[in-house]
């Protein structure tokens, strides 16, 4: 990883660091940073509405019979709104809007994003999207099709009113936002590199950045052309996904898979950047096989957009075509294990500090390795043809996501919040927040994958009796999840107002990026001059 | 690296264009949030003004943002050899995603016509399924392919006029290409109008009018790129070192061009089936 030279960047002293007004920084922005903070505010607002949801799906589920839903089609609505507000609105906009627009810019010694104003409207377009997508869970019975809005569920004759067509075009726009947003990252990775920043020498988040804009850039289309097609289907008559007209709903789940597969790497591999310094960091030493860090993230991504029908092994495929799903599915644990190991032969004979972001990387990589291997079960066509739409496939996609990438937005905010705001987080309060979350997510998850082998589907209000147990215990940790929630927004409030004053490197030799370098917070315009990197 | 004497008037010591704070990109976002809120009006109401105002936003938030680009880029120093070259990433990448979604298109459109099996309820496994006629490929849709790729020539001879310095060269290339472009939609609209099956006419014209559809309405937007490109020709914006805006409009009216003659091989012209005499 690069060290810039000692005297390069600095800032405090420059004289037209000026602050504009209100209305200039805030709605008008074209500044990485203040466009950074706008995603991470709204992201832990639409974090809120998405674990609110959750925890009326966990309250419904902790016991047999119908506590608060009326019926399937509102439980389908809210479990839809959790997942696609969970993915669109809470993971994406913290981990690649968030922190990706504060550090891209900073790690690689640019002034800022290649395109700030289209950064602005990367930003503004999530407001409308998640506004039609919340607003369509009160219109009429809500869009109730799932995550995935698998036709025929998701046509004209199951979801008739206007909700449904709400939340595909909140899509459309969230999806905009991505598209601006990954042509916007990957021009400011490949044009505005600082003199010697070469793409070897480049911190593994921006490497994390890059795969991830590319992903977005050539996945996201796809799914604005599927659910064109879609909303055409619903509203203007054609028949790619009807039946009736000689349609195939298979069609849509490919292309949304096509999509969708990418997708979830897209999530993930923000958080593999991050983990990458934190690791590095606390470990005081330089990551392990940087090159071979890079490049996992690239195989991974190129992969994952080839294995995109092992989600859709019981909707009557080919078994060669199944065969060739799995093997190129298998592929994948190649790259993520070399990163698995990376890490842990980076901690390896280092110099170990276990605070708080720390605590939540090693986090990450238990349990991500815990949903990893799930998935590799996954994986096997065969045995896939019991366990899927089970809960163990919920499990195992928790596992990933709300502990992974979660755990990896966990780990970015407290890597980085003394730099974000000048004021660094509260230790004691961190590690309290880590053990509450630690306990109430595997509480939440593991029992899922119980579940899931017992035969209990997914998507159901309701189950029987014989199933009661672990649903409790899910529900009980799920309780204790969102106690350690509320928590993080006090550990929240008390580091803006209570919080000690950040110095600009508050980690000591382990932290070698371009950003502890410059002030906490860096100055408004953060580097007049380019650093030059060694 | 650019040097920094690029940079003219710019405080700072890099040559990077730091934009100044806009109202467009909010203005932008919200009108279509409004557009696409209208979309939905229309698909189950039938009222269209909530879309129209959606619309007006948007082609305002157009005209107000690129006129301030087009501003910026003849303030000297602030469009630097480096800024130019982010600008051309920057238009290659959103070609790649309009790529993207066009595949999703030509996938819907594959999926049918070499695996005629996934065609619902047909009596027999063919494409286009039985009793769907088609368009003659070398009547119209052939004409059309000759002036998309006549015009592919003209935008180039604009180009080669440009480079050289040639103002009247360029402007006439370019008054050519936006003709051939408006004369493309035109015969598109024809071949609509007397269409042998209808858009609700099942899974054939589906993939037909979505993918010729969404074509031709990039086509549109190419059409109106390069005209605006034409004005700016006349007014003298471009010089032979600087035309990055006719640059994008080339390379997006190229990308259309070649989109196009996927659509008339493959669904013109491999896909014919029975054809409809007019």
């Amino acid at each position: 990883m690069a060290t810039a030279a000692h005297d390069a960047p600095h800032g405090s002293h420059d004289h037209h660091d000026h602050t504009p007004s209100f209305v200039n920084r805030w709605l008008f922005s074209t500044n990485h940073k203040d466009i950074g903070t706008l995603y991470i505010g709204f992201s832990l607002i639409a974090a809120i509405v998405g674990i609110g949801l959750s925890l009326l799906m966990r309250m419904e589920l902790q016991q047999p019979g119908m506590q608060i839903f009326a019926d399937g089609q509102m439980w389908n609505a809210y479990v839809s709104a959790h997942g696609l507000i969970m993915v669109f609105f809470v993971i994406m906009p913290a981990l690649i809007g968030g922190f990706g627009n504060w550090f891209v810019p900073i790690m690689i010694g640019a002034p800022d994003m290649a395109f700030p104003r289209m950064n602005n409207i990367s930003f503004w377009l999530l407001v409308p999207a998640f506004l039609m997508l919340g607003s369509s869970l009160f219109i009429g019975g809500g869009a109730g099709a799932g995550w995935t809005i698998y036709p025929p569920l998701s046509d004209d004759t199951y979801q008739s009113g206007p909700a449904m067509d709400m939340a595909l075009f909140g899509l459309h726009l969230a999806g905009a936002s991505s598209i601006l947003g990954a042509a916007n990252f990957i021009t400011t990775i490949f044009n505005m590199r600082a003199p010697g920043m070469t793409l070897h020498k480049m911190p593994l988040f921006v490497w994390s950045m890059l795969v991830t804009a590319f992903l977005l850039l050539l996945a996201v289309p796809v799914l604005a052309g599927a659910i064109t097609m879609l909303i055409t289907d619903r509203n203007f008559g054609t028949a790619f996904f009807d039946p009736a007209g000689g349609g195939d709903p298979v069609l849509f789940q490919h292309l949304f898979w096509f999509f969708g597969h990418p997708e979830v790497y897209i999530m993930i591999l923000p958080a593999f950047g991050i983990v990458s310094h934190v690791i590095s960091t606390f470990s005081k030493k330089p990551i392990f096989g940087y090159l071979g860090m890079a490049y996992a993230m690239v195989a991974i991504g190129v992969v994952g957009f080839i294995v995109w029908a092992h989600h859709m092994y019981t909707s009557g495929m080919d078994v060669d075509t199944r065969a060739y799903f799995m093997a190129a599915t298998m592929v994948i644990a190649v790259p993520t294990g070399i990163k698995i190991f990376s890490w842990i032969a980076t901690m390896w004979g280092g110099s170990l500090t276990l605070n708080t972001p720390m605590l939540f990387a090693i986090g990450f990589i238990f349990l991500f390795t815990v949903g990893g291997v799930t998935g590799v079960v996954l994986a096997n066509a065969g045995i896939t043809q019991i366990l899927h739409n089970t809960y163990y496939v919920v499990g195992h996609f928790h596992y990933v996501l709300s502990l992974g990438a979660v755990y990896g937005i966990y780990c970015g905010i407290y890597y980085w919040m003394g730099k974000m705001s000048g004021r660094q987080y509260d230790e004691k309060l961190g590690k309290i927040h880590f053990w509450l979350t630690f306990v109430g997510v595997n509480l939440t998850f593991f029992p899922m994958h119980f579940l899931g082998n017992q035969g209990m589907p997914r998507r159901y209000p309701d189950y029987p009796d014989a199933f009661w147990g672990w649903n409790l215990v899910a529900s009980i940790g799920s309780y204790i999840s969102v106690a350690a929630f509320l928590f993080f927004f006090y550990v929240l409030w008390h580091t803006l107002t209570k919080g000690a004053k950040a110095a600009a490197n508050p980690w000591g030799e382990g932290a070698t990026t371009l950003e502890w370098q410059v002030s906490s917070p860096p100055p408004f315009h953060t580097f007049d001059e380019l650093p030059r990197i060694r | 690296m650019a040097s920094t004497s690029e940079t003219g008037h710019s405080p700072y010591k890099h040559p990077y264009h730091l934009v100044d704070p806009s109202p467009w990109p909010l203005v932008g976002a919200l009108a279509g949030g409004v557009l696409v809120t209208g979309i939905v009006f229309i698909g189950h109401y039938g009222s269209y003004w909530l879309a129209t105002l959606g619309l007006l936003g948007v082609l305002a938030t157009m005209v107000g943002w690129w006129r301030d680009v087009l501003k910026e880029s003849r303030t000297p120093g602030i469009h630097s050899p480096v800024v130019r070259l982010g600008l051309r990433y920057g238009m290659v990448l959103f070609i790649a995603s309009e790529v993207m979604f066009f595949v999703a298109f030509f996938w819907a459109y594959f999926h049918f016509a070499i695996y005629p099996e996934h065609v619902s309820g047909a009596a027999k496994a063919i494409w286009p399924p039985q009793g769907t006629l088609t368009f003659d490929p070398f009547h119209l849709p052939l004409l059309n392919t000759m002036i998309l790729l006549l015009s592919g020539c003209t935008v180039t001879w604009a180009h080669h006029s440009l480079l050289v310095g040639d103002r009247k060269g360029l402007v006439s290339g370019l008054a050519l290409t936006v003709f051939l472009g408006a004369f493309f939609t035109f015969f598109q609209v024809w071949e609509y109008v007397v269409a042998p099956f209808h858009f609700t006419g099942g899974v054939y014209p589906s993939t037909f009018f979505l993918a010729t559809g969404f074509h031709g309405f990039h086509v549109l937007v190419g059409t109106i790129f390069l005209a605006v490109c034409l004005v700016r020709a006349i007014k003298g914006h471009f010089t032979p070192e600087k035309h990055f805006g006719f640059e994008a409009a080339a390379w997006y009216w190229h990308f259309v061009d070649v989109v196009w003659l996927f659509l008339f091989v493959v669904i013109y012209w491999w896909g014919a089936g029975e054809i409809a005499h007019h």
